[in-house]
């Protein structure tokens, strides 16, 4: 996720399982976590928390899916570009 | 294991806000198992680092990242013998043993604590370490059932539970289990009570941390 956003991306959505039906039991729960974490990192360093967001929806949810993407592209373009995208053009 | 917590960022940034090249550097111990300072932790740690910097400006700011299988250890700190000195500072984020042994080894470039040490103890379940042991010197949990009075009680007693211990919890913590109820309970399984009516002579704390700093020398092992 830090990768990505130190390499200019908006903003980073992650998308587990719908929470009790993940595969690996409690992957979805943990990858929550890590973007609290990152959530707040962020914070920390004086970028919004917010570039990063954590969805869960079942496999087959493609309209839930369509949702997610449409709210995390509002989400992005209100808060603007990453700075670090402004920085790397910058260089 | 040596438990730590990681320390805020913003400290960290405090620290080397005016640096230029740092490194941070991770352990594959035990901060590793409770997740303060490990290769995840480093990678984090480094890019939040960069991150930080581009977002003040500051353009020629390097921040590099390196984990060591330990850092209480000559021959694994050898390993950034030849880049050390290349840094303005090193953000060692292993113990307090792991900061101070980079430090004595590397002395011309500054060493700054990228997480608290906090305590000997058990991974009681993901995300809650707790304290079992203070390293005191003289094992005494042949005796207690395997439950040591001197770190889990908060008044290390040593010859029962005193007047504040009240339905198996400590009076300092409603939540806190009295170290010498579980002795009791323990000692009841596993049918060695008999170790309760044993008096525990005055403890000789000279082993503990009263004389200053410690040291095991096993002249049985060194070259």
């Amino acid at each position: 996720m830090l990768r990505a956003l130190e390499k200019g991306a908006d903003g980073v959505c992650i998308i587990g399982c719908m929470e009790g039906e993940c595969q690996f039991k409690t992957g979805n729960l943990r990858a929550r976590k890590r973007v609290e974490q990152v959530q707040r990192l962020l914070n920390s360093i004086g970028l919004d928390g917010e570039r990063a967001q954590m969805y869960n929806l079942s496999s087959s949810d493609a309209p839930l899916f369509a949702r997610y993407a449409e709210e995390m592209d509002e989400r992005i373009r209100g808060l603007g570009p990453n700075p670090m995208k402004k920085k790397k053009n910058a260089a | 294991m040596i438990v730590a917590d990681k320390k805020p960022v913003e400290e960290i940034i405090e620290y080397v806000k005016d640096c230029r090249k740092v490194l941070v550097l991770g352990c594959n111990e035990c901060v590793t198992v409770c997740e303060a300072g490990g290769k995840k932790e480093a990678g984090m740690l480094a890019s939040a680092l960069r991150m930080y910097y581009a977002n003040q400006g500051i353009e020629d700011a390097q921040v590099d990242e390196r984990t060591l299988e330990r850092q209480c250890d000559h021959e694994y700190l050898e390993e950034i013998r030849d880049i050390a000195d290349q840094y303005d500072a090193i953000v060692s984020i292993a113990c307090g043993v792991g900061v101070q042994f980079t430090a004595e080894k590397y002395h011309n470039t500054t060493v700054y604590p990228g997480v608290n040490t906090c305590f000997l103890g058990a991974t009681e379940q993901r995300g809650l370490w707790t304290e079992r042991c203070q390293a005191c010197g003289q094992c005494i949990l042949a005796y207690t059932g395997g439950i040591c009075p001197v770190s889990r009680c908060a008044k290390r007693l040593f010859n029962g539970p005193c007047g504040g211990s009240s339905d198996g919890k400590c009076e300092i913590n409603k939540e806190l289990d009295c170290a010498w109820q579980l002795i009791i309970d323990r000692l009841k399984a596993i049918d060695r009570l008999d170790l309760y009516e044993k008096l525990f002579d005055i403890k000789d704390w000279s082993t503990d941390r009263a004389g200053g700093p410690r040291k095991v020398q096993r002249e049985d092992v060194q070259i």
